[in-house]
């Protein structure tokens, strides 16, 4: 065994503190020698693969499927259509809204084919390769139909229908409203509209889906392995897919490659699989290609927003009023609509706003669907209140740092119920802005800037400040229960086995949740195993998504924990003569008040298993659960800054400095925290300047290769500043609140923000992501091109016509 | 048709009857059976799949593994000795090198090839090194720690090239 992760953190044989503590990760020495597994790892006995004939089409007619060249094929066991699986699924989607519209989500498609790429025939055979061959030689006679993938002309007079059922390409609209808007927009001195594109982005985990599946029909057993972040949910969807009884299916999902919200979901192939290997009795595997990854798994993103703010002279604002056109795709995956709600709900920012209306269309278009990606929802919110915010400052020739202050809630306002309707648990807005300026050196940036005009540089500076809703969430609040189980067993050799259904993907949850046990009993965070991921063993969880593992699952593993030391402190009394109540446990010991008597963890626990010696109606073992339900979300906040340098004559945007102070409540490895906020600003950063899922008039998504979808480099990204505010959550016991969303949410609108604060000078006011050069350019170009390039900080006149919405 | 190759994999020969047209990844994984090299593309742009063919870094999704017959490869799993984990293997878990782990092998063989060539390879360097294998989790940052850490470990021992040929 290499060394234990624990190791470096010992201090001297003495009981050590572990929340807190930079702990090297439990899971990694498996994974830095290639000795775990993820799904496509595995290989069964007699296992057969299993690969897709997917529409070339983004909307056609299927007049005719012909398998008999692929059946043909040596090699191949059988070729299955539409025709074969109408018993089958559909794909699920968990959102009841009243004026939804759901289309009937075949898993293989039926009649009619609706985005590029989706599933029109499975193959399965005795190799990959073979699979794919025959794949290739499915035939299908498709009719194409007139395609739609521009949101507003799918909603225009003009435009064929995704789904003619419903005659309209409308799925929902959601109106969330509150305060008196038209009053506040009537009595404003300014009102600031800005019109926003967020593009659509392809999640790309690095390991693309896997789904394997054997049938035991003598058990009546169906396993699957699958790369989800919802093992629990995903197995009762599968039951009711393939119908078998929940009690038959076990879901596992094993090593994860990552997932950002992609595989928060439930997918056909994730029904198709372990029907396949029902039907022909062999293990069947399918390993999604990259090409596939991008066509067919969900995409993140892709609204148009049309933001408006009024304003008091003064800098205050009166009220946010914002338009939302949403791009479902062509079918609803598992909470495809559920995120531009979340998007509604967070334009509240971190700011005072007596007066709200946001409006949100959901429209069907020939796309693949859209579903939460990291961020889900929240992203987008912040990008739109952030960018206004700056809009609005620079119009009424404020410093944007000041802007902001001025509109914060106050600390000893929390908890603070915004116009939304959400109440904040904690928070001090002003502490992370002013810790963010300091490190960033933000009062030398400005300087630097206004030098740098002169010798023809253009600087910006962006700020963001953010709140994110976390730790999802209350369960009145969510599609599908927002709580999470833990269970704490200490088996007779004292050694912890920790089950919770909060199910990773590389979050490192194996460690810190090693921690916080570990604190608790008063022992070493190497006697704790986490075991996650496999229904059979772990009770019902939700899993790990909207940065709640820690806030919801770490709490029920906390809680179950509170419950088995209540127990041993009375098995620990009735053996030491002593009352409950005095019992401590701590460094490996179970301690009577006073120090005299104690007994060793070991020998108690052991006790509570050879249960000779028990108090009356004392349950023998050492085993507790507890489902956590939460009372509330939690809001994590901070400010980034970002500092970039923009050529004019190329368009080329240098990221020079980005700092972030992130608040997510307390830590419980400092390190880990770092790597989630790491993380999180690259996938932002990509947004803001190199990531865009294009799909053409077509329908075709011409980004559907690593080639041509930007995903972000090392040599791309600048080293990233990052400190900490610590603002501890009520909501649970920990204090905890949740951070693996934060940098992503944050990041887009700094970034945005300080290339439009470069370029302020010229008279640009707004460049829609991603800033690729050429955009840029041409964003200088027509500025430049404008009759009368605004002042650095003179403000602009009032917007006059704004008083109307756009 | 399948034709006859024998590579060797970490330290022993592998021989196998092979379809002309069959990946390397593909031989580590299926014949070999060696599933710490991952398949993230199949298009060379991932690097998920990086090994070392006589010691220079490849995409093992690009290679025939007719192309490595007679040659020698290593792979992530041949790069620790017993117990004792490569100094590449501990800068990347004593930095947090790494989250979902699943570009980690094909990261860890890519810093392999750098440091042979660049003992004490700057940020710079590191990031311009590693630009063909993409993270989705890190941001990279923790990376370009987890590479330097190894470098030093790596000039201390007087050993850049301890563990693989």
């Amino acid at each position: 065994m290499p060394a234990r992760a624990t190791d470096k953190a010992k201090t001297n044989g003495k009981s050590a503190h572990w929340v807190g503590k930079k702990l090297k990760r439990k899971e990694d020495p498996r994974l830095i020698q290639g000795i775990s597994h993820y799904t496509d790892d595995f290989k069964l006995a007699g296992m057969l693969s299993c690969a897709f004939a997917r529409s070339p089409h983004a909307h056609a007619e299927i007049i005719a499927v012909r398998t008999d060249a692929a059946k043909a094929l040596p090699g191949v066991v059988a070729v299955f259509t539409s025709a074969d699986t109408m018993a089958l699924g559909p794909v699920p989607c968990a959102m009841q809204m009243p004026d939804l519209k759901t289309p009937r989500h075949p898993v293989l498609a039926t009649g009619r084919v609706r985005y590029a790429g989706e599933p029109v025939a499975v193959v399965v055979a005795h190799d990959l390769y073979t699979a794919r061959d025959a794949a290739e030689l499915v035939q299908v006679d498709y009719q194409p139909l007139p395609v739609v993938t521009n949101m507003e002309k799918a909603l225009s007079g003009d435009t064929p229908y995704v789904h003619e059922e419903f005659k309209s390409n409308k799925a929902f609209t959601h109106t969330l409203k509150n305060g008196d808007v038209d009053a506040a927009f009537k009595k404003a001195d300014r009102i600031v509209k800005q019109r926003m594109l967020n593009q659509r982005l392809v999640p790309m985990a690095m390991e693309p889906r896997a789904v394997l599946a054997e049938y035991l029909p003598g058990e009546n057993r169906l396993t699957v392995w699958s790369s989800t972040q919802i093992p629990h949910l995903l197995k009762t969807q599968i039951s009711v897919m393939v119908g078998l009884p929940e009690t038959a299916v076990r879901v596992i999902a094993p090593e994860v490659g990552g997932g950002f919200g992609s595989k928060l979901n439930v997918y056909g192939e994730e029904g198709i699989v372990p029907w396949l290997s029902m039907k022909l009795g062999k293990p069947v595997k399918w390993a999604e290609t990259r090409r596939e990854n991008f066509a067919a798994t969900i995409h993140g993103r892709d609204t148009i927003n049309d933001v408006e703010l009024a304003l008091k002279k003064d800098g205050t604002i009166l009220g946010l009023r914002a338009r939302i056109l949403a791009d479902l795709g062509a079918y609803h995956q598992l909470l495809t609509p559920l995120i531009p709600q979340l998007t509604a709900l967070m334009h509240a920012g971190c700011y005072k706003i007596p007066a709200i209306q946001i409006d949100i269309v959901g429209v069907f278009t020939n796309k693949m669907s859209t579903d939460a990606y990291r961020g889900a929802g929240r992203p987008e919110a912040t990008y739109n209140v952030e960018r206004i915010m700056d809009r609005a400052a620079q119009e009424l020739g404020l410093d944007p740092t000041a802007f902001r202050l001025k509109n914060f809630p106050q600390p000893k306002e929390f908890p603070y119920t915004t116009i939304t309707g959400l109440t904040y648990d904690s928070a001090k807005y002003q502490e992370s802005l002013a810790r963010a300026l300091k490190l960033s050196g933000y009062d030398a940036l400005r300087r630097r800037q206004k030098s740098g005009w002169k010798s023809g540089k253009y600087y910006g500076i962006g700020i963001a400040t953010y709140v994110e809703i976390c730790a999802i969430g209350p369960s009145a609040a969510t599609p599908a229960g927002g709580w999470e189980s833990g269970t704490v067993r200490i088996e007779p050799t004292a050694k912890v086995t920790l089950l919770t259904g909060a199910s990773p993907h590389g979050q490192g949850e194996e460690t810190t949740f090693a921690q916080l046990v570990a604190d608790e009993l008063g022992i070493d965070p190497d006697d704790v195993n986490v075991i996650h991921g496999d229904t059979l063993a772990v009770p019902y969880g939700i899993g790990t998504f909207g940065s709640r593992a820690t806030a919801v699952g770490g709490t029920a593993a906390y809680m179950a924990t509170q419950k088995l030391k209540a127990k041993m402190a009375t098995l620990a009394a009735h053996l030491l003569g002593v009352k409950p109540a005095d019992i401590t446990i701590g460094r490996g010991r179970l301690s009577a008040k006073g120090g005299k008597k104690s007994i060793a963890f070991g020998e108690l626990v052991m006790a509570a298993y050879t249960a000779r010696n028990i108090p009356p109606g004392f349950e023998p073992g050492l085993e507790a659960t507890h489902f956590f339900e939460p009372s509330n979300f939690t809001f994590p906040f901070g400010c980034h800054v970002c500092a970039v340098e923009v050529d004019l004559e190329t368009g080329e945007v240098k990221i020079e400095k980005y700092v972030a102070v992130d608040d997510c409540g307390n830590v419980i490895n400092p390190m880990l925290v770092d790597g989630q906020i790491h993380g999180g600003i690259a996938q932002g950063m990509g947004q803001a300047m190199w990531e865009e899922a294009i799909y053409n008039d077509d329908g075709q998504l011409v980004t559907g290769t690593l080639m041509d979808y930007a995903i972000p480099k090392a040599h791309l990204l600048p080293e990233f500043t990052l400190d900490r505010t610590v603002t501890p959550s009520p909501v649970n016991p920990m204090g905890v609140k949740g951070v693996g969303e934060a940098g992503t949410i944050a990041s887009t609108a700094c970034v945005v923000n300080a290339v439009v604060d470069a370029l302020a000078p010229l008279g640009v006011r707004h460049i829609d992501m991603p800033l690729k050069p050429e955009r840029v350019w041409n964003a200088i170009q027509a500025a430049q091109s404008s009759p009368a390039p605004g002042a650095p900080k003179k403000p602009a006149a009032k917007v006059v016509s704004g008083r109307r919405r756009a | 048709m399948t034709k006859s190759v024998t590579i060797n994999v970490n330290r022993a020969d592998r021989h196998a009857e092979v379809e002309p047209r069959l990946l390397l990844v593909h031989f580590l994984r299926e014949v070999a059976g060696l599933t710490g090299t991952h398949v993230g593309c199949e298009t060379s742009l991932c690097g998920a799949c990086t090994v070392l063919l006589d010691g220079r870094a490849v995409k093992s999704c690009t290679v025939l593994a007719l192309q490595a017959d007679g040659r020698k490869v290593t792979t992530v799993e041949g790069l620790a000795q017993g117990d004792a984990l490569h100094p590449i293997q501990q800068g990347f878990w004593e930095e947090h090198g790494l989250q979902c782990g699943f570009c980690t092998p094909g990261m860890i063989m890519c810093s392999h090839d750098l440091l042979q060539h660049h003992p004490n390879p700057t940020d710079a360097e590191i990031r311009e090194g590693i630009n063909g294998n993409l993270c989705r989790c890190t941001g990279y940052q923790n990376i370009v720690v987890a590479v330097k850490n190894a470098s030093r470990k790596m000039s201390r021992r007087g050993a850049a090239g301890a563990g693989a040929r």
